[in-house]
């Protein structure tokens, strides 16, 4: 039986795409019995659902540097 | 914070990427409405003084871009030869049978809100995910917006994988706590 943080970790990575199958079982059976982390299962599952359905777009780091140091040029 | 005073130096990091997204939605162009976001903040550099402290920033910059976004539109369709309205009067299938009857809205379908709704959920999101630690935030960000390996970002920040899904559960459960009750229960 796993514990309930290894549980939380195997529940995110499989928000990724990145639980093993032996994982997935380990916390389906998990989720089986406890309560809590049955609840943030299906909250964390509806929170992907939302960020794909909410087709988010962010700006990478280089480009915000580059507007950063274009607005700070803008200044001078 | 001062009410009546602009941050023009933290706007970057706490609204590039909600204005970046309140842009996307507009111009539906990632290269075009990067350039609407930095126009925005290069006019609210040049009239900061006429911040009345009124609004939030982040509502000050809101109306600023989408004076942007407006210019934006008017600028191509002055362009020669592209003044003429586009319509798309579903074209794009084959029609067939009564044309006016194909127009008329789907009494039954519960579709026809749900661009605006993924608009407001996206700035939803983002509002929280600006609420994060840096750090985190950027984890978040790279993993789940630009859909990045996890080794990939552990070798550019230099952490470890556990370090990673630390993070990543950090950020998560803070993101549950914030976007509002409402987004859940649909």
């Amino acid at each position: 039986m796993i514990s309930c943080e290894q549980a939380a970790i195997i529940c995110n990575k499989a928000q990724y795409r990145e639980a093993t199958v032996m994982e997935r079982l380990k916390l389906k059976l998990h989720v089986l019995v406890c309560k809590t982390c049955s609840k943030f299962t299906k909250k964390n599952t509806a929170l992907t659902s939302l960020c794909d359905k909410a087709n988010l777009h962010s700006l990478s780091d280089p480009e915000k540097e580059k507007m950063k140091s274009e607005l700070l040029d803008s200044t001078k | 914070m001062d009410a009546h005073q602009l941050y023009p130096e933290t706007w970057v990091d706490n609204y590039a990427d909600y204005l970046f997204n309140f842009a996307v939605g507009r111009v539906s162009d990632e290269e075009i409405a990067k350039d609407l976001v930095q126009d925005t903040f290069f006019a609210g550099l040049k009239s900061a003084k006429n911040y009345k402290g009124e609004a939030a920033e982040r509502t000050w910059l809101i109306a600023i871009l989408k004076r942007k976004v407006i210019d934006h539109y008017r600028k191509i369709n002055s362009n020669k030869g592209k003044a003429e309205v586009r319509m798309n009067y579903g074209a794009d299938y084959d029609s067939e049978g009564d044309w006016l009857e194909e127009q008329v809205a789907d009494p039954f379908s519960l579709s026809e809100n749900d661009n605006i709704e993924n608009e407001e959920l996206g700035l939803a999101i983002q509002n929280c995910i600006s609420k994060l630690p840096k750090k985190q935030a950027m984890v978040f960000k790279m993993k789940t917006i630009q859909g990045i390996s996890t080794e990939d970002i552990c070798k550019e920040l230099s952490i470890n994988p556990s370090n990673l899904w630390v993070m990543i559960h950090r950020s998560r459960t803070a993101l549950m706590s914030c976007l509002n009750q409402n987004w859940f229960n649909s």
